[in-house]
């Protein structure tokens, strides 16, 4: 294999993984001192990895061309837009996470190396094309996430959610390996094009079970239904910037490399794993929009949301073809403004001194004391709930054309009954900032980081987002061609 | 013949010394007895020509983790007689699951031999040419085809270093009592630390 190629073709993850290496010294010397200027040099280095992406994504590239070490490794237009949306969220999560951190007198320069080595770790899930790479990234994500989660030490929750994240997703890792051993023993190799190849026609028992292990280890780090019962309780006892990540950049990847997985290695068995993908779509459209219902802890709230999201997009893998993926990515991609926005604005839920505030009490009568929050807020909820004239909406206008043009017209059906159903609580939320009696503990102002983070995400779901929607289009079919080469 | 004899002592011996492992009363002797066990296993992988696995048991498994048994079973204060205290109790239930993994095994065993298991055939790359020994092919196949991975691999454990030592490490303040200042030792004069008192007959002494 030509190494000088490869090594071209992997320029963003080495870029990452080196400068990861170099703020780690920085910060070794530095100690806590240093912790800003470190998070400013992981935003700088994400945003130009972010940058050599640009040239994959505009060609969309596919083909052997893009493979990497022998493949092992894909640097398609379907991972640049992946990669694109893991390291926007990136840098989003390391903007807001100093002020947070330093209230507590908890900012490790430690944190923002941790936040570059899972992004790298995501940047090679996604574009994994074999089963070796896809585990390596995943573990290198998933433990500097459990470490993340777990990084306020002396305050139990945030215990709590590192060791239940750390337990199940050392579970999920296991189910994952089991079936990726099943479809080793039962088609003789671990890159995708030998598991394809030897997946096409009649499917073996031992190999459907490979497949059904495979898609569980997968499910569950994507939070779906049935294996979400994490999510809650990670969400709401990691530290808010954590939680942003978690509910941003990871589950972009998880769902990428899901998408690949199912799409490309499983693509000629679609027949086979549609109904468990099925499934899990509407049971977490489902138990999203129901258990946010009784939720009164804001984070809670948001990561049930994320669970129903997650089944709308899984709606789109369902469909199982160029058109679905597309609207599939579509929909990731808002996804990101949405869910990135609504925990930057509660992160600036705070009263004078800082403190921060989750609760619904908490937020009544938001618009009196804080009124451009309410209004941002008001936006992302009206937009997580799909209504109109914001771009959530579009997101789910297109999986649904997916579903309905490839003839699965009762599926968008119930999807939408769902929806609507979701809908309660997100208009709860701007109820209860509306018109309820102000509370008046959320007067506290936040700095210009915050405000330009959630300014960008609420400009971008703003009706001002459907000037994008072509261009976004046109990314999104470039790297869903890239899953179907033969097309 | 000779290896024949080879294989049933290191199998026996391997099985005497995993049953001792249980029964031991001492638990350092039980780690003991399992070091044992794992150089056996060792001596049944060098028979059936995977040398390279017999190496790993000795390095990895006797070098590293039975030794760090060994201390945590040092260090850590665990009444061991409690905890075969439900032996008896949870008899019945070890021996059914011992009967299920034994069922398992043999119907796996009857159907792979009559051949209703149809395993894939390693492609082609990664398979053994057969004419170098384990050790050189598995070297050149992690070092040449699987060298990304390889390389993640260091990163993976990179983190884990790190994360360890983030969720442990805590500075303590300065002049903290937990902290052993030789210099203030050794400059301690006996005049700072003692007091003479000469109190009346039948009064205590304020200190």
């Amino acid at each position: 294999m030509d190494y000088n190629a490869s090594f071209a073709l992997v320029r963003p993850e080495l870029l990452i993984g080196i400068s990861s290496l170099v703020l780690l010294l920085i910060a070794a010397w530095g100690e806590e001192k240093s912790a800003r200027l470190v998070s400013w040099l992981a935003v700088a280095v994400l945003f130009v990895a972010g940058i050599l992406l640009v040239p994959t994504l505009h060609d969309g590239a596919v083909g052997p061309q893009t493979q990497a070490f022998g493949d092992l490794f894909r640097a398609d237009a379907f991972a640049a837009f992946a990669k694109a949306l893991i390291y926007l969220a990136a840098i989003g999560c390391l903007i807001v996470a100093p002020t947070y951190f330093e209230r507590l007198r908890a900012m490790r320069a430690e944190y923002p190396i941790l936040v570059l080595l899972a992004t790298l770790g995501m940047s090679i899930m996604v574009s994994a094309s074999d089963f070796l790479t896809l585990y390596v990234g995943l573990e290198l994500n998933s433990l500097a996430a459990y470490v993340m989660a777990s990084i306020l030490r002396t305050e139990g929750k945030s215990a709590e959610a590192g060791l239940k994240y750390f337990v199940l997703g050392g579970l999920a890792s296991g189910i994952l390996l089991y079936g990726i051993s099943l479809l080793y023993g039962f088609s003789g190799g671990t890159s995708f094009t030998v598991v394809q190849a030897a997946l096409a026609g009649d499917m073996s028992t031992g190999e459907l079970f490979g497949l059904v292990f495979v898609l569980a280890g997968l499910a569950f780090k994507i939070s779906a239904v049935p294996f979400h019962m994490w999510t809650p309780d990670v969400y709401e006892g990691a530290p808010t910037p954590v939680t942003t990540f978690f509910a941003t950049a990871p589950k972009v990847a998880a769902i990428a490399l899901t998408a690949r997985v199912a799409l490309d290695v499983f693509g000629s068995q679609a027949d086979a794993w549609r109904q468990i993908v099925i499934f899990a779509s509407l049971a977490s459209i489902i138990v999203g929009a129901l258990g946010a219902i009784g939720q009164q802890n804001l984070k809670r709230l948001l990561a049930y949301s994320s669970i129903n999201n997650v089944g709308f997009i899984l709606l789109g893998l369902a469909v199982a073809n160029a058109a679905g993926a597309s609207a599939m990515l579509v929909y990731l991609a808002i996804y990101v403004a949405m869910s990135l926005g609504s925990f930057v604005a509660l992160l600036m839920l705070r009263d004078d001194a800082g403190n921060l505030y989750e609760t619904f009490a908490d937020v009544a009568g938001l618009s009196t004391t804080r009124p451009l929050l309410a209004w941002a807020l008001l936006m992302l909820m009206f937009s997580l709930a799909g209504i109109p004239p914001l771009l959530g909406f579009w997101g789910k206008v297109v999986v649904f054309q997916a579903t309905v043009e490839a003839g699965m017209v009762a599926l968008g059906a119930i999807a939408i009954a769902a929806s609507v159903i979701g809908a309660f609580y997100y208009i709860k939320f701007v109820k209860v900032m509306f018109f309820d009696e102000p509370a008046g503990v959320v007067t506290g102002k936040s700095g210009a980081g915050h405000w330009a983070i959630l300014g960008i995400c609420a400009l971008l779901i703003s009706p001002l987002g459907y000037l994008l929607t072509p261009s976004l289009g046109d990314l999104a079919d470039k790297a869903a061609t890239a899953l179907f080469p033969l097309m | 013949m000779i290896q024949a004899i080879a294989f049933y002592l290191f199998a026996g011996l391997m099985i005497a010394s995993a049953v001792m492992v249980i029964m031991a009363r001492n638990p350092v002797h039980s780690v003991l007895w399992l070091i044992l066990a794992f150089f056996n296993a060792a001596g049944l992988m060098v028979l059936v020509g995977a040398e390279f696995i017999a190496m790993l048991l000795v390095i990895v498994y006797v070098g590293a983790v039975a030794v760090l048994f060994l201390f945590v079973v040092m260090m850590l204060d665990i009444d061991f007689a409690e905890l075969r205290a439900g032996f008896i109790k949870n008899f019945p239930l070890g021996m059914l699951i011992a009967l299920i993994l034994f069922v398992e095994l043999f119907v796996g065993i009857v159907a792979w031999n009559q051949g209703h298991i149809t395993l894939g055939t390693a492609d082609a790359a990664a398979a053994a040419t057969g004419a170098e020994s384990n050790i050189a092919a598995i070297g050149a196949l992690l070092y040449g085809r699987y060298l990304a991975i390889f390389e993640l691999a260091g990163l993976v454990l990179l983190v884990a270093m790190i994360g360890a030592i983030v969720l442990t490490h805590r500075k303590r303040p300065d002049g903290a009592r937990s902290h052993q200042n030789i210099t203030r030792q050794v400059m301690r004069r006996p005049e700072d630390a003692t007091v003479m008192k000469q109190p009346e007959v039948g009064k205590g002494v304020d200190l």
